[in-house]
């Protein structure tokens, strides 16, 4: 029996059983070649900018133009939009606190409805839809694949004054003349739950179908009932997908302005998306527009590398 | 032994054999009926909205909520507004298939070979990039699309808004699709195909191109479907980044008119033609990759199925 150590220094597999590691710094460039572009185009349009958007934001207006000026030389950065956007937000006046905890709230509500319905159905599908488990999925995978502007407008549609969700409280003898888009907050909290549950659904759906069967007969053999098995083995054994399918609805809907636009528009279900999208349009105010992007990303980049460092190690278990 | 202990080991044997409950002990492996219920008034709550939004594309009128009649009008026969006469209507379609032809175009080369060469060059700069590819795939589009706004206009304001820069914002948006799932068939793909490629004689070139290339085929295209798809919903980036009737894909047109006014059933008409696409790239995707991967082992409806919906 040969140690591997002989084999590294060269006995009779020295030039074949091991080419690779033999050849590997020849190896590593081509590699390296191989990644340049992605690494490159990842660097110029994904790290400059926001290297950008920190720039203008720690830069100023041109007061000639009105338009924002990026400065690039940290040394020169000054606090201008970060004290505008300060006072915005803690100051006298401060109009975005009441917004943020809005944001907060609607998103805290979305999500948590989203898992009361999603894990339900995607618990049903991964463990006891048996052969009709290929028909549900196609279901469940729909609205994935359906634009989010078309679900929405398929809900504008339902709930005008004279639309189909008043006609059918209006049958069953309830209050129909409901101005469900008039900036209602729950049509705004519902609106996200419908758009973003599709994902969580697949999250779930992927986590649950990959718990082991055996794990959950072997309870049951033991005795425990069907809620115990689930409260002891199958909800521990969800915890990673239910945080990252939490992880993967939270974070879109901080960003949002456009559920709310669309089932509301008016000012009273505003988020801090809107805020962003109309500071960016706003000439003079794009400076503070990206001070308050970047303050969001802040906050949000250390579930986001979360989300990364979990999905990297489920991914790592799976092969 | 002892008569207590006799006593107390009948005791076991009775409470043991006694149901716990008054009642007579139900089927333990019986059919979740509420839970099935429950999914399926999820199913319903979760497309039938759809259906009726398809079928007011149909409307014989200008109602979006009161059925009055089918007819093609906002898809034909309507001379001004249906999608065939209006000509912003068909700018936003092709605007959409545009954006995403180029950016599957663009983002499956470049995310195929990123994932090839990360997966074998091990070190501080490769893994740093990997991190930061995943956090393009988990950034909320916003910060993403603000990013991409003020580079446009400032930085490289050579580039502008417009198609440029919209093809640009979603190919870096997308390319973590492919790179994720490439790398995740590395990984159950193992090293030993190359391994054994390398050992025959080949130079990584030959190994990627003989060996590995087939060998991710699926997954590859399993990617571009995803990729295409993405750009076709896609409403973020490319509302931000769009400036005039020409650039503008199907998904804004939409948000532009139907947000603070009644747009009329011509939406549901382009939202339709978006959902009819959309469809027909998952099925043909589906049917792709089950031909793809046909033969191999552990590859099952379901598995396809949640591997075109981007479940890795």
């Amino acid at each position: 029996m040969t140690s591997p150590a002989t084999v590294r220094r060269g006995g009779w597999r020295g030039r074949h059983g091991r080419a690779s590691r033999a050849s590997a710094p020849h190896n590593r460039v081509f590699f390296i070649i191989l990644a340049a572009p992605g690494i490159i185009w990842l660097a110029l349009l994904f790290i400059v900018p926001f290297y950008d958007v920190l720039a203008i934001g720690a830069g100023h207006l041109n007061l000639l133009t009105g338009q924002p000026i990026a400065v690039y030389n940290p040394a020169q950065w000054s606090a201008t939009n970060l004290a505008g956007s300060w006072h915005t937000i803690f100051g006298a006046s401060a109009y975005l606190l009441p917004l943020i905890w809005r944001t907060i709230w609607y998103t805290a509500a979305a999500a948590a409805l989203c898992l009361l319905i999603g894990y339900p159905a995607a618990y049903f599908v991964a463990r006891f839809a048996g052969r009709r488990k290929a028909l549900f999925l196609v279901l469940l995978i729909a609205p994935f694949w359906i634009s989010y502007m078309m679900r929405m407008l398929a809900w504008i549609d339902l709930l005008q004054i004279n639309g189909y969700v008043n006609k059918v409280l209006g049958i069953l003898g309830l209050p129909s003349q409901i101005d469900w888009l008039g900036g209602r907050w729950y049509t705004v909290v519902l609106g996200l739950v419908y758009g973003y549950i599709p994902y969580l659904i697949l999250v779930l759906y992927a986590g649950l179908d990959r718990i082991d069967g055996s794990l959950l007969e072997a309870s049951r053999d033991l005795g425990l009932s069907r809620a115990r098995t689930f409260a002891k083995v199958t909800l521990p054994l969800s915890r990673q997908p239910i945080l990252t399918g939490m992880l993967i609805t939270v974070l879109p809907m901080l960003g949002d302005y456009f559920t709310n636009q669309l089932l509301s528009g008016t000012t009273g279900t505003t988020m801090i998306g809107n805020e962003i999208d109309a500071q960016l349009g706003t000439q003079g105010f794009e400076g503070q527009g990206a001070v308050l992007s970047l303050l969001l990303l802040l906050v949000l980049v250390v579930p986001m590398a979360y989300y990364v460092r979990a999905t990297a190690r489920s991914a790592r278990e799976a092969a | 032994m002892t008569a207590t202990a006799q006593a107390a080991r009948t005791d076991v044997a009775k409470a043991a054999t006694r149901p716990s409950f008054p009642w007579p002990r139900r089927n333990p492996w019986r059919h979740p009926w509420i839970l099935e219920s429950f999914t399926w008034i999820y199913l319903i709550w979760s497309l039938v909205p759809l259906v009726l939004a398809v079928l007011f594309s149909f409307n014989n009128g200008k109602s979006q909520a009161v059925w009055q009649g089918f007819s093609w009008r906002w898809y034909f026969t309507d001379p001004l507004n249906s999608v065939a006469h209006d000509p912003v209507l068909q700018l936003a379609v092709l605007q959409t298939l545009k954006l995403s032809a180029y950016t599957t175009a663009i983002a499956i080369p470049l995310g195929v070979t990123f994932a090839l060469g990360i997966h074998r060059w091990r070190g501080i700069t490769s893994a740093s990039f990997n991190f930061v590819m995943l956090l393009s795939f988990v950034i909320p589009e916003l910060i993403f699309g603000v990013a991409m706004f003020f580079v446009f206009t400032t930085l490289f304001s050579g580039v502008g808004l417009g198609t440029l820069a919209e093809t640009l914002a979603l190919v870096t948006w997308n390319v973590s699709w492919p790179a994720i799932i490439i790398q995740a068939r590395l990984a159950t793909i193992g090293n030993s195909y190359s391994e054994a490629a390398a050992d025959l004689g080949c130079t990584p070139f030959q190994t990627v191109r003989r060996v590995m290339l087939p060998l991710l085929a699926p997954a590859i295209f399993a990617s571009a479907v995803l990729v295409f798809s993405s750009v076709i919903d896609d409403f973020v980036i490319v509302d931000l980044l769009s400036n005039n009737a020409v650039n503008t894909p199907m998904s804004v047109y939409i948000y532009s008119q139907q947000h603070g006014g009644n747009g009329g059933p011509a939406l549901n008409a382009l939202g339709t033609i978006m959902l009819v696409m959309s469809f027909i790239i998952a099925i043909l995707g589906y049917f792709g990759y089950r031909l793809m991967t046909r033969g191999e082992r552990g590859t099952s409806t379901t598995a396809a199925l949640t591997t075109i919906a981007g479940g890795t």
